[in-house]
Order: C-alpha cells, then structure tokens, then sequence
C-alpha cells in the first residue's frame, strides 16, 4: 500500500491459514516447501495479491512433517526473494517450536504482537529471549535483531476499569518500543470472514491502527492513537451523528 | 509520578490488572533466569541440598541455590539460613 514491493510467506507449516486472511486461498497451487524442495519455482508459488500490485504470498505447506522447512532452504528462499523485494515478511507461527525458530532465525526486524494477557505477554517474552539468542544475527555476533512491540486487542474502557493491562505496562515488563496499538474490533473477524486485510478498512479504527503501524514501522513520527477511551464528538451527539 | 501518568487512566490498586502486572514482572525475571540456566540445575540443586542437609539439621527451604549471569560470568549462589 506504500509502493514496497513485498512478500508474506506463511512459515505455519501443517496450518495454512494467511492465504485465507488474504482472500488468496482459491488461488494456491504450490506452497513453501515446494519451493524449498525444488519442486516448484518462486515466480510458480508467489500469488500476487488482487487488490495490492506490490504485495505476493507464499503459502504454507499443509505437510504434517513439521520439520519440511530446514534453515539452509529457507535461507536459500529467503535469499532469492530478498533479491526481488524490498520488504519479505514471515508470519511466525505461535510456539517456539521449529515454524517459529525458522520464521525468526534470518530476521532482521521483529514485530512482537502481544495481547494485553498475562499468558500472551509471558508467552512475547520467551520469544524475545530466543530472539536475543538463537538468529542468526546473534550467532554471528552481529548487531541484534530490532524489535518492536505490536499490542492488539486492546480495550481502553477495560483498562480504565483496571481489568487489563496498561500499554505501559506491557511495554515496561517486555522493555520494547511500542509500535502500535490495535483496538479490540468487531472489524478483525469481519475482515477474515471475508478474506480482507483489515489494514483495507480505512474507516475503522483497527485499519487506521494497522495503517499507523506501517507508516511508522517506514520510519514516521506518529503518535499513538487508541490508547485513551474515545468519547463521542459534543458535535457528533449533537447532529446525531 | 510523571506528568503523562496524570492523564493515565490509573488503575485502581486491588483490581486484576495491577495483579496482572505484579504477577507477569516476578514470572518473567523468573522465566529469564531459567532460560539462560542448564538444565541439569534443578537437580543439582536438590542434590546440593542433600548433601548439606547430611551435615547440618536444617529445613529443605532453608537452602537456596541461585544461578546468576553476570555478563559472561556466570555465579551460582549458595545461600544456607543456619539454625541458632
Ligand atoms: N484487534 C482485534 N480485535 C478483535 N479480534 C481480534 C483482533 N486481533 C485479532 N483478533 C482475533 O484474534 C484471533 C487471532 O488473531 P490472529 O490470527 O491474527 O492471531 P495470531 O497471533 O496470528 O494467531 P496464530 O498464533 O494462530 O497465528 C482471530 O480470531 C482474530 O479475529
Ligand atoms: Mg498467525
């Protein structure tokens, strides 16, 4: 939606699911570990989104031989698409098994997307620590991996409420910058229900919040929005709006 | 307190959120130091215990055995209360 030329690949091996949010699940004819095996080439296993020129996927394989993706084949894709994109995205699967260290190993970048949940925030916790110390870039004593903190389904009233957790509070224990915070929004399911990326509702609240993220994450100084609980406009009460 | 947590929507003390945070900042020190631990640790520590315990009469939770990494140093604490 910026004009980056970029690629998603799924790294949910056994569990296929980002070809669905991204409405692309009809068109899937090879999957990653194709690619990886040789059987299939990028350009034959890329579909390229509809409604964004710039933006292609890679899906999961539905094997369930979990380790189908081993780091030399996955550093070997990674590589050929890093010569044709300016951003590759990898979806991490939940866990620190072998989906999620494959996902992270050749990172340079990390979005940690947590949810104001005790379970969550720990769970983002272990994950920076395996970030910190099984990449690449930690192996080769290089510079770490950057990381930032993506908060999602965040309710303000609740906090008010003092019935979750503050994004201070979440940013403090987990000690990352902040670079966003999603909404809870009736507008996520609707948005998977129909196979559109809800970064595509530009009304809604949790597309501006998601929008917000990339522009930011592009290097812009925005501030932070949906963190205090929004009250209806005088105006708007006032014109039934 | 900051200028900013004025405006903060402060949770009251005694509501779930402040025991969400109290609870996730000892787990996660917690987490941390068992990550970096090896795993033989836990049964070190017991036998530690064992073998002290074979020579002075104290509880089994009057000894803590602590691994801290200082850097690249790592330290193993070992911390005896014992009886007057
Ligand atoms: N801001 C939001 N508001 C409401 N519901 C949300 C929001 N964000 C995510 N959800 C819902 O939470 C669920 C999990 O979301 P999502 O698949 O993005 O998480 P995930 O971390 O990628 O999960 P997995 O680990 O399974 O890959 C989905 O049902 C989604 O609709
Ligand atoms: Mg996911």
């Amino acid at each position: 939606m910026k004009g980056h030329r970029s690629a998603v690949i799924d790294f949910d091996v056994g569990l296929r699911n980002l070809d669905l949010i991204m409405g692309c699940e009809r068109r899937v004819v090879y999957d990653f570990v194709n690619v990886i095996n040789g059987e299939a080439n990028l350009n034959q296993a890329l579909i390229r989104d509809k409604r964004s020129d710039n933006l292609y996927v890679l899906p999961a394989s539905q094997t369930r031989d979990k380790h189908a993706l081993t780091q030399e084949g996955v550093g070997r894709v990674l590589e050929e698409l890093s010569e044709d994109f300016e951003y590759v995205i990898c979806d991490s699967p939940a866990g620190i098994e072998h989906g999620a260290t494959m996902a992270m190993y050749f990172a340079d970048d990390a979005i940690v997307v947590t949810n104001p949940e005790v379970s969550s925030v720990r769970d983002s916790d272990r994950m920076l620590g395996i970030l910190a110390s099984k990449s690449r870039r930690a192996e080769n004593n290089e510079e770490p991996i950057k990381e930032y903190l993506l908060l999602s389904r965040y309710s303000p009233e609740r906090v008010k409420e003092g019935e979750m957790l503050h994004v201070e509070d979440v940013k403090e224990i987990l000690a990352l910058q902040l670079l966003g915070v999603v909404p809870e929004s009736k507008a996520v399911l609707t948005a998977s229900n129909s196979g559109v990326p809800v970064i595509l509702d530009k009304e809604g609240d949790a597309g501006k919040a998601y929008m917000d993220v990339v522009e930011r994450y592009l290097g812009e100084d925005l501030p932070h929005r949906f963190i205090e609980i929004q009250k209806k406009k005088l105006f708007g009460r006032l014109f039934g709006r | 307190m900051g200028f900013l947590d004025y405006f903060r929507a402060t949770p009251k003390s005694g509501k779930s959120a402040t025991l969400a945070k109290e609870r996730l900042q000892i787990l996660v020190s917690h987490d941390r130091l068992e990550a970096n631990s090896p795993s033989y640790l836990p049964k070190m520590k017991e036998e530690l215990i064992e073998v002290i315990r074979k020579y002075v009469d104290v509880d089994q939770d009057a000894v803590s055995v602590k691994l801290e990494q200082k850097g690249s140093r790592e330290m193993l604490e070992l911390n005896v209360v014992l009886p007057d």
